[in-house]
């Protein structure tokens, strides 16, 4: 016999699929953008901004090598000086989320925080993709 | 004393017909399990396992997290 000690909380937060009534409703790992644009520490900031919005983006997420999230730009953030290092643009350190949390509780707080967009990220720290407040919002609406 | 293993383990011995057995109460099983995860609770584990569970196959118990 063996003992999963992390148990259910951990396989959720690794955006593994589950089976049951909740896993019906949409969460969201399952809405955030999984082809959000990423770029390093060391970056430029001027590159990193014509990459990310010749793709049609206003934000993008700083992360390593392991994908680890470190960072936020936003479009105020990607707007600074185009020598200045990712580093020094960037939000450090954002509030993430886990993939398992229900877009109904997302709704709530990204409206309240006034947050356009929000990482999701595994209980480790990787990003699972950026969740937009839009695509929340809509689907709420839907849901209603 | 059953043996603690980490998710990667998990999901290989899952692979090999390793038995999930979640041990909470119902609503939570009814919520969200882990995929074809059996549901004993806690309380039924020592009346119930012999009718429910494989022998031949290896066994891994789960519930919520570490707390």
């Amino acid at each position: 016999m063996y003992d999963y000690v992390d148990g259910k909380l951990d396989w959720m937060a690794a955006g593994l699929p589950t089976e049951g009534t909740n896993a019906k409703l949409p969460r969201a790992g399952s809405t955030a953008h999984k082809d959000v644009p990423t770029c390093g520490l060391k970056d430029r900031l001027g590159e990193v901004r014509e990459r990310v919005r010749a793709q049609g983006w206003d934000s993008v997420v700083v992360v390593n090598e392991e994908r680890v999230v470190l960072g936020l730009l936003r479009s105020a953030e990607l707007d600074k000086d185009a020598d200045l290092v990712i580093e020094r643009a960037m939000r450090p350190g954002p509030s993430t989320f886990r993939p398992y949390v229900s877009l109904h509780d997302m709704a709530h707080f990204m409206v309240e925080h006034k947050l356009e967009n929000a990482p999701i990220t595994t209980s480790d720290g990787r990003l699972v993709g950026l969740l937009l407040q839009k695509d929340v919002v809509a689907a709420m609406k839907e849901a209603k | 004393m059953p043996g603690e293993i980490r998710r990667d383990e998990v999901r290989r011995l899952v692979d090999r017909g390793a038995q999930l057995v979640e041990v909470l109460p119902s609503p939570e099983y009814e919520e969200d399990h882990l995929p074809g995860a059996i549901h004993l609770p806690l309380r039924q584990i020592e009346t119930r396992a012999v009718e429910v569970l494989d022998r031949e196959r290896a066994v891994i118990v789960y519930c919520w997290d570490t707390a």
